[in-house]
């Protein structure tokens, strides 16, 4: 059966929020005034939902005490905030207790694209995965995020959850997607191939990773592209089987290009199995012009072509093209 | 019910067994502060009635079930004062007295900032601005369960000019949470000077009262007013708040109110010189 897919996966995750929060009256939801969540969530839920005002920090904290209480907590904020004003909390409160709080963190990377910095989140990952305790999840679609929220409301330790803002393009299609397997830690390979690999995180670096892959067959080149919804714990094995097996990595994602995914894995790569690595992210600089989300990541060195342009510069494969 | 139950407790507690204990903490403190990595001696000391009165004479806890679903939560926000929960927690039977001599150093639990490995600690503290709104969670979370519990959250003044402070202070008022007490350790003083020098709190009172917050002001050293102050639930509708007039470095003449009992790493002899002066004030 197929169901209708909701437009963004921040929409897809507030469904999904209160279908849990339905069968589990521990699951709670804490706005911190995000808008829609008193209509979506608090009209239904009222003992399940908590305000606490624009005051992340307050959000962090009083989620990690409710979450020492045994209440499962969804802290709702944007993954500016999240990451760098309420970064602390975010570290002592329910880091170093390996509180059981999910943090959802909307408007990742350049998604809120024309308002700017202000609240643009370039570096969250960097921030978040080197958090003991963290689980770093970044869904590529709707479905996917359903899937993976459905998925981490039970984990033991935190976690965070980056989402973006606008509507998405799906991943996963129809029935086919209900038989992809959505492991929490295991990236997920959406297209074979032998030559080179894509490493995507995230909805559009993922839809430009399965852009450039055609681009790439169409001159003979097979890539293989893996989605990885996880940044921690990552997906070791599959990395590693990918620098085996192919001619180097090229990472793609909407974050900057220092230590995100693109860092972590180059750290894991330059260890176990050095290969060449490409890193698509966004360059180290602010965006302070207006445009697009696509517009503006493109402008920061973020797009298909960009993809493209990394996978043929790895040696052999530009050695093969060019023969 | 048992007998002892229908007993009116006293209004102010067992006031020598409150004295005695106080002393004893105050040696320890001034113990780890003669320890290999010294200790924040002046707002322990300060601290130290207000600690003794709460887990004396007020706190619902279980020294041997620290985890007791039932219980009444304290948090130290000003976690530097570890010394002085550490004291009070190993006084009180959370852990053996003699544990204390390991505080600070490798191989042992007592880091000197808290955290939750120490039994009795509910939450790592010592970065400040944190602990009013993980008050404010707990208590949050007990009206909602409908559980009949208490939750307390000692901070020091100067704290107070943190900003996460007062986010909580809004959001304790607005929630209504009348399970809730905050206690100001206001000893006047921070690591630089004066706490009206360097960023004036005053008039705090009035600024607790402003945020909705039923607000009075006792002496931190006089358990005849702690006791009672501290047993009196809020008021139905809203947080309570206890301004603690202290003394830094209470209890040892020559550290009272100076800015250099602050941190210190106390020698042989300065050492002495302070249980010497702490007994002799006693």
């Amino acid at each position: 059966m197929t169901t209708a897919l909701p437009e963004s996966d921040r929409a897809a995750y507030r469904a999904a929020l209160v279908d849990l929060a339905r069968a589990d009256t521990r699951i709670w939801c804490l706005d911190s005034d995000m808008g829609g969540l008193e209509k979506q969530f608090q009209a239904e839920l009222p003992d399940q939902y908590v305000d606490v005002g624009i005051a992340e920090a307050n959000l962090m904290s009083i989620a990690a005490a409710l979450a020492s209480t045994g209440i499962l907590p969804f802290a709702n904020t944007m993954a500016a905030f999240a990451s760098a004003r309420a970064l602390e909390q975010v570290k002592l409160d329910i880091a170093y207790h390996g509180l059981p709080v999910r943090i959802v963190a909307t408007h990742a990377g350049f998604s809120a694209a024309h308002y700017g910095p202000t609240h643009h989140a370039q570096s969250d990952l960097a921030a978040m995965r080197t958090l003991p305790n963290m689980t770093v999840l970044t869904p590529a679609d709707a479905y996917e995020t359903v899937r993976l929220v459905t998925a981490a409301a039970y984990l033991p330790g935190p976690v965070y959850l980056r989402l973006g803002r606008n509507p998405i393009e799906p991943v996963y299609a129809g029935d086919d997607a209900v038989g992809t397997d959505l492991t929490i830690g295991k990236a997920v390979e959406l297209r074979a191939g032998d030559d080179v690999t894509i490493v995507a995180a995230g909805a559009l670096p993922v839809r430009f990773a399965l852009e450039a892959a055609d681009d790439l067959a169409a001159g003979g080149v097979g890539a293989r592209v893996l989605n990885l919804h996880t940044i921690k714990p990552l997906d070791v094995a599959a990395l590693v089987a990918a620098a085996e097996q192919t001619a180097g990595i090229v990472t793609v994602e909407d974050h900057s290009v220092l230590g995100g995914v693109g860092g972590a894995v180059a750290e894991v790569l330059a260890e176990h199995r050095p290969v060449p690595v490409r890193r698509v992210g966004i360059a180290d600089s602010f965006c302070a012009r207006p445009g697009t989300h696509t517009e503006q990541l493109a402008a920061a060195g973020v797009s298909t072509a960009h993809v493209v342009a990394a996978a043929l510069s790895i040696s052999p494969l530009c050695t093969s093209i060019w023969d | 019910m048992s007998v002892e139950a229908l007993a009116e407790p006293s209004p102010v507690g067992d006031l020598v067994g409150l004295h005695r204990t106080a002393l004893a903490v105050r040696e320890h403190i001034l113990a780890m502060g003669a320890g290999a990595v010294g200790t924040h001696v002046g707002g322990s000391l300060s601290a130290v009635d207000i600690l003794v009165a709460l887990y004396r004479e007020v706190l619902r806890v279980r020294p041997d079930e620290p985890g007791w679903p039932d219980r009444d939560h304290f948090i130290l926000s000003k976690g530097h004062a570890s010394a002085a929960l550490y004291a009070t927690l190993a006084e009180c039977g959370f852990f053996p007295v003699e544990e204390l001599g390991t505080y600070g150093r490798a191989g042992g639990r007592l880091m000197a900032h808290p955290t939750p490995a120490v039994p009795g600690v509910e939450f790592a503290t010592g970065s400040l601005g944190h602990g009013l709104a993980l008050g404010a969670g707990l208590a949050l979370a007990a009206k909602r369960a409908g559980r009949d519990k208490r939750v307390f959250v000692l901070m020091g003044d100067g704290e107070l000019q943190e900003g996460s402070v007062w986010e909580a202070a809004m959001a304790a008022a607005h929630h209504e949470l009348d399970n809730l007490t905050a206690i100001v350790d206001r000893n006047r003083l921070q690591i630089s000077g004066s706490t009206e020098d360097r960023l004036r709190l005053e008039p705090l009172a009035d600024k607790w009262r402003a945020f909705g917050w039923q607000t009075s002001e006792v002496d931190g050293h006089d358990f005849a007013q702690l006791v009672p102050a501290l047993r009196t639930p809020p008021s139905a509708g809203g947080p309570a708040v206890l301004i603690a007039d202290t003394v830094k470095g209470r209890g040892v003449r020559h550290l009272q109110h100076r800015k250099q009992s602050h941190f210190a790493k106390l020698g042989p002899e300065a050492y002495e010189r302070a249980v010497t002066a702490l007994r002799a004030a006693a």
